[in-house]
């Protein structure tokens, strides 16, 4: 019953917000065999902020996100960008898949990676030219990898091929990032440098999703917060949705009581 | 040698031989990096219900419908794997394991069900080609590829095996971009508007095509090889696609060129009368290429290796 009570209030958060929403999702829901993995789920991504998708492990977090985008298939389920249909908005859209999700051992260098976020500007047969590799060098100035362009992507450490995923997003100029667990294993200074292009990004006006593990940043990190566990628990500014209930009702008996407590404290 | 022997014997075997090669060569870069290089070998099992069935229909052995039934067969199994993979979520490997064996096992059965096993239908006759058959008997030397009337005596698997390795190079320069932004992150390709599904198929079916007409011409061993030699030698020279491709292609003239004169004088050099299998020695050879390059290549590294990553 409480589900069907968020699913209801989800639809009448929707409904004022949906046309100038960055995302906004109506009833999505994926299964990759018997069970499904996103179930009925809305959400609608506030404009100019920053989001976290939190959840336990196995939550759909990642699926929400590659069903939203259209990598996955949902078996129900609407999505719009900015009020429009996914295929006519790609171009406002970038994506940063999880770094594990790729084989870092193929031949390819650090700079082709980033050239990669500006493929729907070169179209089929364009050539690479001046300004497209001034461009992708300055995103990877951004991203504190400008050394490194002509490196095979495998040399690299697991938090500089992360910076290097940003990178390439970046180059896609878009008006929606949605990165998949982006501080997940890297270094200290690589979260941090990541952290500041995200907040630039925000500063600039757009749009931030993060699939995000990591509960003891939330607070400083984000704006907003979407709790999942295969159905949507909450979502909202990180004031509210952001508190020892919901985190106890997204992960039930999987989150250590100690755990909660700190959280509980660290939100004062 | 001279011009009057050398033309109508080697050269055009030389050729098809080469062709065949890149041909495979192309794809099988991507092929090898999408972990689906086996598909070459998937394929070789697969045309034989093809080809019954195209004897079948026309109750005769000959060449075109039979390359035409071993492609709709190859294209059937292709999309059949495909949709395997897909639908059942599992690796390629296994679907592939599972419709070649089936399909081979249904052409057998269909082979002993039928007529046919009275009939001589010689599945090495009637595609496995033999690269030294392919001689062209109408020339007479270098001037003959000038006349007209010896070119009209070529062997047909050169022109075929040509067209093929056009469409091929068409194919992979076209869609260079999308193939490789898809071989790397099939994710990110999806989210900036490229049909991987359909793009990945595409690929599949062209080295379905390929393999195809190399059979016909050259056998299936070296299809077999080819897909999966050169570009895996050709990995260990480079960290970057493009000078990969340009490796493979080397590598693979290399084995063609080399195979063929070791198989015709190898024998001869070492005191023994017959020359052996120009198909296995051009196998052999890109088997030997593979083998240097693991040794000595500078990228032999897999840097992004689990455990040193």
């Amino acid at each position: 019953m409480t589900l069907e009570l968020a699913a209801d209030q989800g639809v009448s958060v929707a409904e004022r917000s949906v046309e100038d929403s960055p995302l906004a999702i109506r009833g999505l829901t994926v299964s990759y065999g018997q069970k499904p993995a996103v179930f009925s789920v809305d959400m609608t991504v506030q404009p100019g902020a920053m989001t976290a998708i939190i959840g336990p492990n196995g939550a759909g977090k990642s699926t929400l996100l590659k069903a939203a985008l259209g990598i996955v298939s949902p078996l129900s389920g609407q999505v719009t960008v900015y009020g429009k249909p996914l295929a006519d908005q790609r171009a406002r859209i970038a994506y940063v898949p999880q770094r594990a999700s790729v084989d870092w051992d193929f031949p390819t260098r650090v700079i082709d990676v980033v050239l990669m976020g500006l493929s729907r500007q070169l179209g089929l047969l364009g050539r690479v030219r001046a300004r497209h590799m001034a461009s992708a060098m300055d995103c990877l100035r951004r991203v504190g990898m400008r050394d490194f362009a002509d490196r095979q992507i495998g040399q690299l450490s697991g938090g500089q091929q992360q910076r290097v995923f940003l990178a390439r997003a970046l180059a896609q100029d878009a008006d929606l990032y949605l990165l998949d667990e982006p501080f997940a294993g890297v270094d200290a200074a690589t979260e941090k440098a990541i952290i500041e292009v995200l907040k630039s990004l925000r500063e600039g006006g757009k749009t931030v999703v993060v699939v995000h593990h990591d509960l003891a940043t939330v607070t400083d990190y984000f704006d907003h917060v979407f709790l999942i566990n295969t159905r949507k628990v909450v979502e909202g500014p990180v004031a509210q949705a952001f508190t020892a209930e919901t985190l106890q009702s997204a992960y039930g008996g999987r989150l250590a009581t100690a755990q909660i407590d700190q959280i509980s404290r660290a939100l004062g | 040698m001279s011009g009057e022997e050398f033309v109508p014997l080697s050269l055009t075997p030389l050729l098809i031989g080469t062709f065949a090669a890149i041909a495979c060569a192309l794809p099988g870069n991507f092929l090898v990096l999408r972990k689906q290089a086996l598909i070459g070998d998937a394929i070789s099992h697969v045309v034989l219900p093809g080809i019954v069935v195209a004897f079948l229909l026309t109750g005769a052995i000959s060449t075109w419908p039979m390359m035409l039934g071993a492609a709709g067969a190859a294209v059937v199994a292709v999309v059949m794997i495909e949709a395997i993979r897909r639908l059942g979520q599992i690796e390629p490997g296994a679907a592939m394991g599972v419709v070649f064996t089936t399909m081979f096992a249904g052409g057998v059965l269909l082979l002993e069900q039928t007529d046919t096993s009275t009939v001589h239908l010689d599945v090495e006759h009637a595609l496995y080609g033999n690269l030294e058959s392919l001689i062209w008997l109408d020339a007479v030397g270098w001037s003959s590829l000038w006349d007209t009337e010896a070119l009209a005596g070529l062997p047909p698997e050169l022109p075929r095996i040509a067209l093929t390795l056009i469409g091929v190079i068409l194919f992979i320069w076209l869609f260079w971009r999308p193939l490789k932004i898809s071989t790397f992150d099939e994710g990110f390709a999806r989210t900036i508007g490229i049909r991987t599904g359909a793009l990945g198929m595409a690929l599949v079916i062209i080295a379905a095509i390929a393999a195809v007409a190399a059979f016909d011409a050259v056998g299936s061993i070296i299809v077999i090889a080819m897909f999966i030699c050169p570009p895996a030698a050709a990995r260990m020279m480079t960290n970057r696609l493009e000078t990969q491709i340009a490796w493979s292609v080397g590598f693979a003239v290399l084995s063609a060129v080399s195979g063929y004169v070791l198989a015709g004088y190898g024998p001869l050099w070492l005191g023994s009368t017959d020359a052996v299998s120009a198909a296995g020695m051009i196998a052999t050879m890109s088997g030997l290429i593979l083998a240097c390059a693991a040794v000595w290549g500078p990228c032999r590294n897999r840097a992004g290796a689990p455990g040193t990553a």
